[in-house]
């Protein structure tokens, strides 16, 4: 089932939009349409089918949005956020793991040493139903 | 009269379309005879044979075949690329997972220096530019077996670029000679494994083991510059012994630590590349080499008859022998690339401009990796070749095969045989008795001491070629015995009574007078007749040119 939930969201077309926040109030409000959760669902096969979701979703669009004030002109981009500190090198030693026991606590559904992994919440019935949104 | 077939050929850098009927081929014979006609009893899934009833005109039907290889190749390390969890194949599920490599919250990434210094070494074997400072990226798709989302890679910048790979490929009727080709190597990049899923159709489920998570890998990207299965096949071969003479690698297939994705398109010479489409997860050579041909084939089969090629991804089946879309890759990824923010850019060094009292574990200097690069495969045919007077041909095979050049040493070491006639029961007797047999070197019953040792009573004339066979073959079957236990047994030893081989020559001369006769006329070649049927009389104990040489002096006289 969940090789299958997988197939049908990579198989399903996305819509015009590429990322949010060209959906998005360019004023930075970061109210979304429903095509743009649309795309997002069928990216990360989560169902966002609630007002409080959404709501949570614009909060953080509006939050991230007041970047855009920032004036950046003549600011050469950075290749990486740690561009001026030295990259730490370990030495090929066995330091971790062998602890099996702790990791499978965490997970929902254990098959004897394996995790289960967990199918998407979004019901392969309610994916076929959703037509994909054509492209812009 | 016959149905009319079509048949391609890789012949180097072009699959002509070459018109077959009833068996006569005017054109290129395709490699491994591979046609496309269907077989009584295939599966509907194999592909059909074309039907044609015209011959098609020169030059019409030629095709170009384009072929670029991605490889994965497990780096050999003690433990992870981003973690200190170990780093073995066929451990029980989810034990070498640490906190990082189960991607928990708060868990951040540490360099492995080993990962990097096998990048580096990898880089310079395959003459390419070290780049002195490279990134790391964050690689994103939705999969289970990826716990954090992402895969850290380089996409940006790469550790490695623009090398090359020389190879040799064998052509000629009797594949004899060794022909060099070279592939440009576009990227060498450092990435991190994902885990195994495997699916439970019964239950309906898939169970996640993280033991392969984050296990480094160091992806070799091949430019299209190979035309067929064989050049593919032979140039990741080279690429396996590169690695495995660096240490870099085991790079055994069949474990997962080398693996295969093939990008193949085909096109009419002096026309643009044709749509390409991606052979993933190929675990072999020969399977690559089947997988290539076939996709070749089944592209042009598909152009000829008006059809078009998708740009896919498909998966070879080595049962049917062909290659089926993966319904599972359909969709097109978007894998959202973006800087691995938790990872600082990658900064190596050389002599010059290593800094001043640096801490020597936190550096990489490239040219002293480079200064203690082993020697190459390359390097090695080289030496063989110079050294015992081989072919080159017979360098490949001795390298080629796994075990096989350090047998042929150890063989070397321990006789006084000549190295040629060494080479010569090496590569032929020996290895052709473990085909015959489908064993490895190292599952061979007869061991370098015991072929030495009959190489050394072989070349001391103590026993002749035919003895020497007889002796071998026992070896194979029996490990307690010595060859000298052997000769002795069976009384194989060559005939050192003069007498008594003049009398049987003479015998044979009066039982067959007419051969005799023609000798004596100057048909010189029926001589070997007379020499075969002394050495039948003798059980192959005596010296043919003992026995040519009495031979000669009787009917002389």
């Amino acid at each position: 089932m969940w090789a299958r939930v997988v197939r049908l969201g990579l198989r399903a077309r996305l819509g015009g939009c590429r990322g949010f926040t060209c959906k998005a109030d360019p004023q930075g409000s970061g109210q979304v349409t429903a095509e743009t959760i649309e795309h997002l669902e069928r990216l990360a096969l989560v169902d966002f089918g609630s007002r409080e979701a959404v709501a949570r979703l614009e909060k953080a669009i509006a939050f991230a949005d007041r970047l855009r004030g920032v004036d950046t002109d003549g600011v050469e981009p950075m290749e990486s956020v740690l561009e001026d500190r030295c990259l730490y090198l370990r030495s090929d030693d066995v330091t971790e793991g062998n602890c099996a026991e702790e990791l499978l606590q965490n997970s929902h559904r254990v098959v004897e040493e394996y995790f289960v992994a967990p199918p998407g919440n979004i019901s392969l019935a309610k994916l076929d139903e959703q037509e994909p949104s054509p492209r812009g | 009269m016959a149905a009319h077939m079509l048949r391609w050929g890789c012949a180097g850098r072009r699959w002509a379309l070459a018109y077959v009927d009833g068996g006569s081929c005017h054109g290129l014979g395709a490699p491994n005879d591979f046609t496309l006609s269907g077989m009584k009893g295939q599966s509907s899934m194999a592909p059909q044979p074309l039907i044609t009833a015209q011959k098609p005109r020169k030059g019409e039907h030629e095709w170009a075949a384009v072929v670029g290889l991605e490889i994965h190749a497990q780096i050999s390390s003690n433990s992870k690329l981003f973690s200190g969890s170990q780093v073995h194949f066929a451990a029980p599920p989810n034990s070498l997972v640490s906190f990082f490599d189960a991607s928990l919250p708060g868990t951040l990434p540490v360099l492995n220096r080993r990962c990097v210094e096998a990048a580096v070494m990898t880089g310079l074997a395959l003459n390419c530019r070290i780049n002195k400072k490279s990134l790391f990226d964050r690689k994103h798709y939705f999969y289970a077996d990826l716990p954090a989302g992402y895969q850290i890679t380089q996409q940006r910048l790469p550790i490695a670029m623009n090398g090359s790979l020389t190879y040799g490929v064998r052509v000629g009727t009797k594949r004899s000679q060794v022909i060099t080709r070279t592939v440009r190597i576009k990227q060498i990049q450092l990435e991190q494994d994902s885990g195994k899923s495997l699916h439970d159709d019964l239950r309906s489920q898939t169970l996640i083991d993280l033991n392969r998570a984050g296990v480094g890998l160091l992806e070799v990207v091949m430019e299209p510059d190979m035309t067929c299965g064989e050049e593919a096949a032979t140039a990741v071969r080279e690429l396996q012994l590169i690695l495995q003479a660096l240490g870099t690698s085991q790079a055994n297939m069949a474990e997962g630590q080398l693996r295969v994705d093939a990008n193949i398109s085909v096109h009419h010479p002096g026309e643009p590349f044709g749509v390409r489409t991606e052979v993933k997860n190929l675990n072999s050579a020969r399977f690559l080499a089947k997988a290539i041909d076939y996709e070749i084939q089944r592209q042009i089969n598909e152009l000829e008859n008006g059809g078009e090629i998708l740009n896919e991804t498909r998966s070879f089946d080595s049962r049917l022998g062909c290659t089926m879309p993966m319904r599972d890759k359909e969709g097109k990824q978007d894998y959202r690339f973006m800087p691995e923010p938790n990872l600082p850019p990658l900064v190596l060094y050389d002599s010059a401009s290593l800094p001043s009292g640096a801490d020597l574990q936190q550096v990489i200097n490239i040219d002293y990796i480079r200064e203690r690069l082993p020697e190459l495969p390359s390097v090695t045919r080289e030496k063989l070749v110079e050294q015992y007077g081989m072919l080159p041909e017979h360098s490949f095979t001795l390298l080629n095969e796994v075990g096989l050049l350090e047998f042929f040493q150890n063989v070397i070491k321990e006789t006084r045989a000549e190295p040629k006639l060494v080479t010569s029961w090496v590569l032929n007797t020996f290895l052709g008795y473990l085909k015959q047999q489908n064993l490895a070197v190292s599952e061979s019953p007869v061991t370098p001491s015991a072929l030495a040792e009959l190489l050394t009573l072989l070349d001391g004339k103590v026993i002749s070629s035919s003895a020497a066979k007889q002796v071998f073959e026992e070896l194979w079957k029996s490990k307690s015995k010595t060859a000298a236990q052997i000769v002795s047994e069976k009384k194989l030893e060559l005939m050192e009574d003069r007498e008594a081989l003049e009398q049987l020559c003479q015998a044979v001369m009066e039982g067959h007078p007419q051969v005799a006769m023609d000798v004596k006329k100057g048909n010189l070649k029926a001589i070997n007749k007379l020499i075969g049927l002394v050495r039948k009389a003798t059980q192959g104990r005596a010296d043919p040119t003992v026995i040519k040489k009495i031979l000669e002096e009787k009917l002389s006289s």
